[in-house]
This record gives C-alpha cells, structure tokens and sequence, in this order.
C-alpha cells in the first residue's frame, strides 16, 4: 500500500492543499523551532502508512497537546518523560498480540518522538532496551543540544563550550566542559535495522530515512537536529540555515548505517567550513570569541576533525 | 469442576494468569516475584497462552509498556515487589490517570534500606494514593481467586481503573499449599471478552491519550478517577458474589472472623491473618470473646461497613505491617480510626507494627497482644503504639 515517497516539494504542497497535516497547525511551539520541522516531514515521509506516536515529556508534547486541544491527527500516547520507547514497546507488543490472534489486521507503523534530553540521558535507558528486544518501532530524536523545556539546560547532548543554563560560561567556565555522548554510534552499535542522522536543513535526506526507517520490519532510530533560537541564541529565522551549517562544518554529518553494518554518508560537503562559521552564528557560543578562552574553538575543530575521519573510515572499512 | 492440589502462592498465580491468557505482559525480575514470570514465560514458550511476553529492562519500562499495552486495547498484566514497585511509582498515577484496565500482582516485600528482600507492606502502602485498586489476599487460593476477579473489576465500565493483587513475599509466594482451581474454559467463560473502551491501534479514529491538562481541568481529571473508585465499591462486591455464585468462595470488602459478639478485634491483612486465627481460636474455646477482621479491599477503603463491623467492639487492635515513620500509626489503623470516627464510634483502637523485613510473628504475639488488650478492659491502661517482637 506505500505509495512512492514524494519528495518533490510542489507536489507536496499541492497534496497538503487538499489534504490535513499529520501534525496540525496551531501549536504554541516557539517561532522558528526545528522541532515542528522536522515532525511535519517525518508525517510527509510516513504518508500514507497509519502510524501511532508515543512522544516523551518536552517542548514538543507540552506544546502540542494542551488540554482541550490536540495537534497530533494520528493516535498518540503520551506517558512520561524517560519512557517514550518502552511505552510504545507496549502499544506494539499489543498489536502484534492481536495481530497473531487475528483480531487486527491493518497495517500501522510506530513511532517514538523524544528530544534529546528524553533520549540520551533520562530515557537512554529504556531506549536501549526497546533497540534491544527489536520491536518494529522508529525512535526519532529531535535534536536540540540542551533540555530547552525546562529553560536550556546542559544534557549529554549538548557540545563542549555552550553556554548553557546549568553549565553557563562565566569568568572561570566556558560553559559545558565535556563533549557530547555519540549516541547515534552507540545506537547503531545496538545493531537495530536502521540508524540514522539527519538534519532538518535537508528534509529530503529526512524524509528518505524515515521512509526507509518505516520498510523495516525491526527497530529503527534517527537522530535529527533541531536547532532551538531561544537556546542556541539566534535570529528565529535562522534555524534551517543554522542547521545546515553545521551539516557542512561536519560538527553534525548526515550517515546512516543499514542492517547493522553498513555505514554510510548520505552528504559529503563540496568543501569542509570551518567551525567558527557554525560558532560565530549562536549566542551560546560567544564566549569563546573573547581572548580569555583562547584556544578552545581549536579544540572543538580538532574534535570535529577527528569525529568526522572516524566516520569516513567507518564508511570506507563497513561499507 | 474444581479440582485440588498443592500450589505455592506464586504457582497460584502464574496459573490465574495463563487461565485469564492475557494479550500483553511487560515484566521483569525481582525477588519474590520473578518466579510468576519465570513460569509464565514456560508458558509462553510452550504454546500455552496467546500472550506476548516483553521482558523489558526495568520495572519502570514494565509499567510503561503495560501502560502502552492497555491502551492499544488489550488484556495486560504484569507482577512485581518492592523497589520493582517503587521504581514504578511514576507511571502508577499515569496507569490510573489514563484510566488503563490492567492487573498487577504485588507479591509484598519490604523496601531498602537495609536490603532485605523478605515480606512486609511497605511497597503496597507506599502506592495507596496513587489511583489504584488494592486487593490483599492471605493465602495461594485467595491469591489465585483475586487475580481472577480483578480482570473483571479493572474492565469494567464504571471502574477503568489498575488492579494492584497483594500477597505476601516467601510466606505465601514460596510456600506449599492446598488449594482449589477451576478449569480453564470456566475461567475464560467468568472473565469474557475484553472489550477495549478506546484503543490506540483505531487509527480511522485518532485519539490523544496523555494531554497536557493545566490547573484549569486537572482537577476534574483527578476527580473522575475519585470517581471510577467509589464505583468500584459495587462492582467489587458485584464480582466477589458472581464469583461465589459460581466457584463457592464468597469474595466481600472483608472477611470478619468470630466477629458478631467479639468484644476484643483484631484487624489484619494477608498471610498473619492467619495466625490471628489460630490464636482467636484458641481464646473462643477459653469461651473469651475474641473476634477477627480482615480486609480484603484496602483501597476503595471499605470505611462504612468495617465501621459497622467493629460496632460491638470493645477494643481494636490493628496490626500493620508498614511504617509511616512519624505518622500516628501504620495506614491501615489510620484508615480504621477514621472510619469508627466518622460512625462517631470513640472505642479504643491500638496499633502494632509487625513483621517488618518478615520478622517473625507468631501466635504467641497475638497472645501477649490479646492480654494486653484484656488487661485494658480491666484497667482502662495501654499502649497505643507500639512494636511487635522487637529487640530491646
């Protein structure tokens, strides 16, 4: 019953003239947030699949479900914060249960939405376990580098030097001293069917992961960046281009590695930019302009540079 | 047909389980429930039972997963003990809050710490408010009987509303006995069809279960699951009659033992209640009017009718099994004391607090309790609070 994956965006908007978005309108996410970005591609990529979605605690399930309203024009479970991918663990578990009883035979896909402090750190856990036990789910991080929700704290997500609400730079710190935690690596090192990174500067590329994601029979994950102006301080116009900035420094490169082994960049900039292009651009990043933090944007592109030939070679040794 | 045989408490309930062939179980090991899982999952491995098992990587995801489970529409179950029970605690006011129909078996262990894996009730109170039906059981057959009649309390209409079946930890999970079970077909036929209320697998009509509800209807939210617990009240007993209608064990919100004229009660839950038997029994023979009451529901709490129950009493020992640290007393002489105060009843309630970590209590406790409580009548004198075999 899946129809071709359109990508062509005329045709798109045409289909979204005469039919409902997945995702509605009239959410109070905030102007230029990538999050309701990259949810209305994943449902353009998802058409025509039925789909359910559970959705962790954070900016897009308080924005989008204030009661008595919804913007979710699929079934969608909300339960807590840590627990996205074992609760829709369960709804799956149900519809295979029935399913093999045979007192369901539709056809519906799942899908778990988190961001990433619902992903890499409080919800990691149960995350890990759904990859695991290979439930035929799709795990979809939205990607914004901090726990925006709650007012831009670090998570394990967030990059070394940001300036964050909980690691602030100040006259001794600048910001978070840490790098941030691989978690596509270590996802894909789960061996689910799919991984993937991407970015909602390339929606094409996102909307063909998801689509691919959704093929699968086993248990899928994307992680996809998000950018957040109120977090990562910068015009809310900017958000797409920002993104894409950091797709072409490398800081967020855009691979997926299929059937558990098969690594692959999807997009190899025609010419690597340099870091400080993705820095200068985010107030969260200023700080490390002024003398007092000298060297530490080297830092960041030499960890850039190593992160980004670790993949190549990845790509090269596990095509 | 029933037939006999011998049952450990948790075989009792693994076996209620594959009867009722639940759609979805989400579960995972601790001491003293694991063994509810391990031979459930011999049943699935066998072919036995429709269900899919889902050994998750936490209590917490269990929960969660139940949760997942129930409202794609379907019979869920799951078991568990102490810090399981704990780690869940989050998601049991979002189980009850979503109004999820589910059955839980709570095999009762005490909590960290110091460790100590051995029975007490400290996990069941320590979930008392959070929106779920608490049924306790004293022994495999009640254990097993309870199970059974909670997938029709959780199901139904007016109720919606988690199941939590209590049992003790190795004094009734890991102990032999006998008991009675039906067969199959007779069980299936008690408990029915499930009929999901809404699913999340009907994607013609999409729902969103888990809203964000602000102070303008969260509390309305809150007092419909207030609600769907004073109904449960009814559909209880409803359930409790059917049930001995058709198997011969009457199930009620309590059991009252030698009640009627007893001047002396005691007031017990689970396993114990069974040694406080033995020691009534003993005194009725001295021809000492001694009686029991053992609830059986503690939460909706059965207010009204213990208090009409406990209306000859001269003196009320309730014993519990859980601390409240701080509190007047444990919960369920909290709830006893509220209710005889409410019948405007002022007769003299004592609490003691036994068998914590599974400390023994014997039927020589009951005794030195029991002349406590006769030495009251004679003098007016005693201890409200106190413990029960403890070093000095």
């Amino acid at each position: 019953m899946q129809e071709k994956l359109v990508l062509n965006f005329k045709e798109l908007a045409e289909r979204y003239e005469k039919e409902v978005e997945k995702f509605a309108r009239g959410h109070r996410l905030c102007a230029g947030c990538g999050a309701p970005i990259a949810l209305r591609h994943m449902f353009m990529a998802a058409y025509p699949y039925d789909v359910v979605v559970s959705n962790a605690t954070g900016c897009v399930e308080v924005s989008s479900t204030l009661y008595p309203y919804t913007s979710w024009r699929v079934p969608y479970i909300h339960s807590a914060f840590e627990n996205a991918a074992a609760t829709i663990s369960g709804v799956e578990a149900m519809y295979k249960s029935l399913k093999r009883q045979g007192k369901i035979n539709k056809e519906i896909k799942f899908i778990a939405v988190g961001g990433d402090g619902g992903t890499y750190d409080i919800g990691f856990q149960a995350l890990s376990g759904a990859m695991e036990r290979r439930h035929n789910i799709l795990y979809i991080c939205y990607n914004n580098e901090a726990y925006m929700n709650t007012g831009i704290q670090r998570s394990s997500a967030t990059p070394f030097g940001a300036s964050t609400t909980t690691a602030p730079a100040g006259k001794k710190l600048p910001g978070k001293l840490q790098p941030r935690k691989d978690l596509t690596a270590i996802i894909a090192e789960h061996k689910p069917d799919y991984v993937a990174q991407a970015s909602i500067s390339n929606p094409r590329d996102f909307m063909k992961k998801v689509r691919k994601a959704l093929e699968k029979t086993g248990p899928s994950f994307i992680n996809v960046l998000a950018p957040c102006p109120r977090g990562w301080q910068h015009p809310s116009g900017e958000t797409v281009e920002i993104a894409q900035i950091a797709v072409d420094t490398c800081i967020w490169p855009l691979y997926e590695v299929d059937e558990g082994y098969h690594w692959k960049i999807n997009y190899i900039p025609k010419e690597k930019k340099p870091i400080t292009d993705w820095l200068k651009r985010q107030g969260r990043f200023k700080h490390l302009f002024s003398p007092k933090y000298e060297g530490l944007i080297e830092e960041i592109q030499k960890y850039v540079d190593r992160e980004w030939e670790i993949l190549l070679k990845k790509t090269e040794v596990f095509a | 047909m029933q037939k006999f045989d011998a049952f450990t408490g948790n075989l009792a309930i693994a076996t209620a389980m594959k009867q009722i062939n639940p759609d979805v179980c989400a579960a995972y090991p601790i001491t003293p429930s694991t063994e509810i899982m391990m031979l459930f999952a011999d049943f699935v491995a066998n072919g036995e039972v429709d269900t899919e098992l889902v050994t998750v990587e936490s209590e917490h995801s269990a929960m969660s997963a139940c949760i997942g489970a129930s409202l794609a529409g379907g019979r869920v179950m799951t078991a568990t003990s102490s810090a399981g029970l704990a780690y869940m605690w989050e998601l049991l006011s979002v189980a009850s809050g979503l109004r999820c129909s589910m059955v839980m078996t709570l095999v009762n262990r005490a909590l960290s710490a110091p460790l100590n894996i051995h029975c007490d009730h400290s996990d069941a109170m320590g979930t008392k408010d959070t929106g779920w039906i608490q049924l306790f059981s004293e022994n495999a057959q009640e254990a097993y009987d309870n199970v059974i009649q909670a997938v029709r309390i959780t199901e139904h209409k007016d109720v919606r509303l988690p199941v939590m079946v209590c049992v003790d930890g190795f004094i009734i999970s890991h102990s032999y006995e006998k008991m009675q079970y039906m067969e199959d077909k007779d069980v299936k036929d008690f408990i029915g069809e499930f009929k999901p209320y809404r699913s999340l697998l009907n994607v013609e009509k999409p729902e969103t279960f888990g809203a964000m509800v602000l102070p303008n209807y969260y509390m309305e939210f809150k007092r419909q699951v207030r609600e769907g617990m004073e109904k449960a009240r009814k559909v209880i007993l409803e359930v409790g009659k059917e049930f001995g209608d058709r198997f011969g064990r009457y199930y009620g919100y309590f059991e009252d033992f030698m009640l009627d004229d007893a001047e002396i009660v005691f007031v017990v839950m689970n396993s114990a209640a069974g040694t406080v038997k033995h020691v009534v029994n003993m005194l009725r023979k001295k021809g000492i009017k001694v009686g029991l009451l053992k609830p059986r529901v503690f939460r909706p709490f059965p207010s009204k009718e213990m208090a009409d129950a406990l209306r000859n009493a001269k003196v009320v020992c309730v014993l519990d099994r859980a601390e409240t640290f701080g509190g007047e007393g444990g919960s369920l002489y909290l709830e006893t004391k509220s209710a005889l105060q409410t019948a405007k009843n002022n007769v003299t309630v004592i609490n003691r607090i036994y068998g914590l970590g599974q400390r023994d209590f014997l039927p020589t406790h009951v005794d030195d309790i029991y002349k406590e409580m006769q030495e009251f009548l004679n003098t007016g004198n005693i201890k409200l609070f106190d413990y029960v075999n403890l070093r000095d």
